[in-house]
């Protein structure tokens, strides 16, 4: 059966180092649940080492935690990465990893933190999240999807690391699923913002680095289940799912 | 001052738009990030930049830049270098930092200013 869900599919974690101490797995779960999300994603700075705490917290409870990275690929273009199973995201870690260059600077950038589901310090991430990949965007779309992903163009109406900042403007060509919109601008501003990107799915999400953002930007979907496969039917408008731009 | 004399003096390699070296050099413009150089930059600019991402060639077309030219030894993606030689725009490519170049263009262009203001 069709229903609404509320979706907040971009949302970091302390390890992101500009994101909050207190965006640890549990507090983040707490609060997703509180603002009554039904799917999140954990999309941190090329990394993702506090995803599987976030997931064991998710078990049992009325919310459905997508794996997700954002990437910075070689134009630092940021692009979400949004996964069914855990497994597929480690794989794109990997090549991530391999293509990260740098070391983090705690004093400059901030700390990297991984913490597990019992709120414990794991360790630090020491490479330089921060940074960029030197994958080309269009090679780093086709790696998300071999591995049976959705790539979605981070905040592309913010003039930093979005697709439009960066690059100017977006090819048609480019096989974003769909294309993340901020909560300061919303989905009716951007439509008219826009309109040659008209072929794309938006979706508006909170990027939130503190706890007080999560689900401030969300949005709401017509779907029949919390995966992937629903929500690239709906980026695509089929078989009766859809998203909502009323807001 | 065209393309051409630029290429000599720099010692630019040239990927593609071969024969449209002796188009004019009216001024430059530096920057990667192609939101900015869309907004900024001026017909008959040579444009210095370490972006190498295909759109480079759409905004130099769109902008009637002069040409383009890679710094710090970047070479253009293959998509990117196919587009320039299908729409014929001159990349050029250099070892030098974007810094370097771009001051001895400033220099080039300059010289060529102050020597065509007729003195007073």
């Amino acid at each position: 059966m069709l229903r609404a869900f509320r979706c907040d599919l971009h949302i970091h974690t302390c390890l992101s180092p500009c994101a909050d101490l207190d965006m640890y797995p549990r507090t983040l779960i707490e609060k997703s649940i509180t603002k009554k999300l039904d799917m999140i994603a954990v999309c941190d700075h090329n990394a993702s080492e506090n995803v599987e705490y976030v997931l064991t917290l998710a078990k049992g409870r009325p919310i459905t935690v997508l794996p997700g990275m954002e990437v910075s690929s070689l134009e630092e273009v940021h692009a979400l990465a949004l996964f069914d199973d855990l497994r597929d995201l480690i794989k794109l870690q990997t090549i991530v990893y391999e293509h990260l260059p740098g070391k983090n600077r705690e004093d400059i950038f901030g700390p990297q933190v991984i913490v597990n589901e019992r709120d414990e310090v794991e360790g630090m991430n020491e490479r330089l999240l921060i940074g960029a990949t030197d994958v080309p965007l269009r090679d780093l779309i086709n790696e998300i999807h071999a591995l049976g992903g959705l790539a979605i163009a981070s905040h592309i109406d913010r003039p930093s690391y979005s697709i439009l900042s960066q690059l100017g403007f977006i090819d048609p060509e480019t096989p974003f699923d769909a294309l993340e919109i901020s909560a300061a601008t919303g989905m009716k501003q951007a439509r008219r913002q826009y309109p040659e990107l008209s072929a794309y799915a938006f979706i508006k999400s909170s990027d939130a680095h503190f706890i007080r953002d999560i689900g401030r930007g969300f949005s709401t979907m017509i779907l029949q289940a919390a995966n992937i496969h629903e929500l690239k039917l709906a980026f695509e408008k089929r078989d009766g799912r859809y998203i909502e731009e009323d807001d | 001052m065209n393309l051409e004399k630029i290429v000599r003096e720099l010692g630019l390699k040239v990927f593609s738009g071969f024969d449209k070296l002796e188009t004019e050099v009216l001024d430059g413009y530096t920057g990667d990030l192609l939101s900015d150089v869309m907004a900024n930059s001026k017909e008959g600019d040579v444009w210095m930049t370490r972006q190498i991402h295909q759109n480079i060639i759409a905004v130099a077309s769109l902008k009637d830049h002069a040409g383009i030219i890679l710094v710090q030894g970047a070479e253009p993606a293959k998509d990117t270098l196919e587009k320039a030689l299908r729409e014929n725009i001159p990349v050029m490519g250099t070892d030098l930092s974007g810094f370097e170049a771009a001051g001895r263009i400033y220099n080039i262009l300059k010289e060529k200013k102050d020597a065509t203001v007729p003195p007073p």
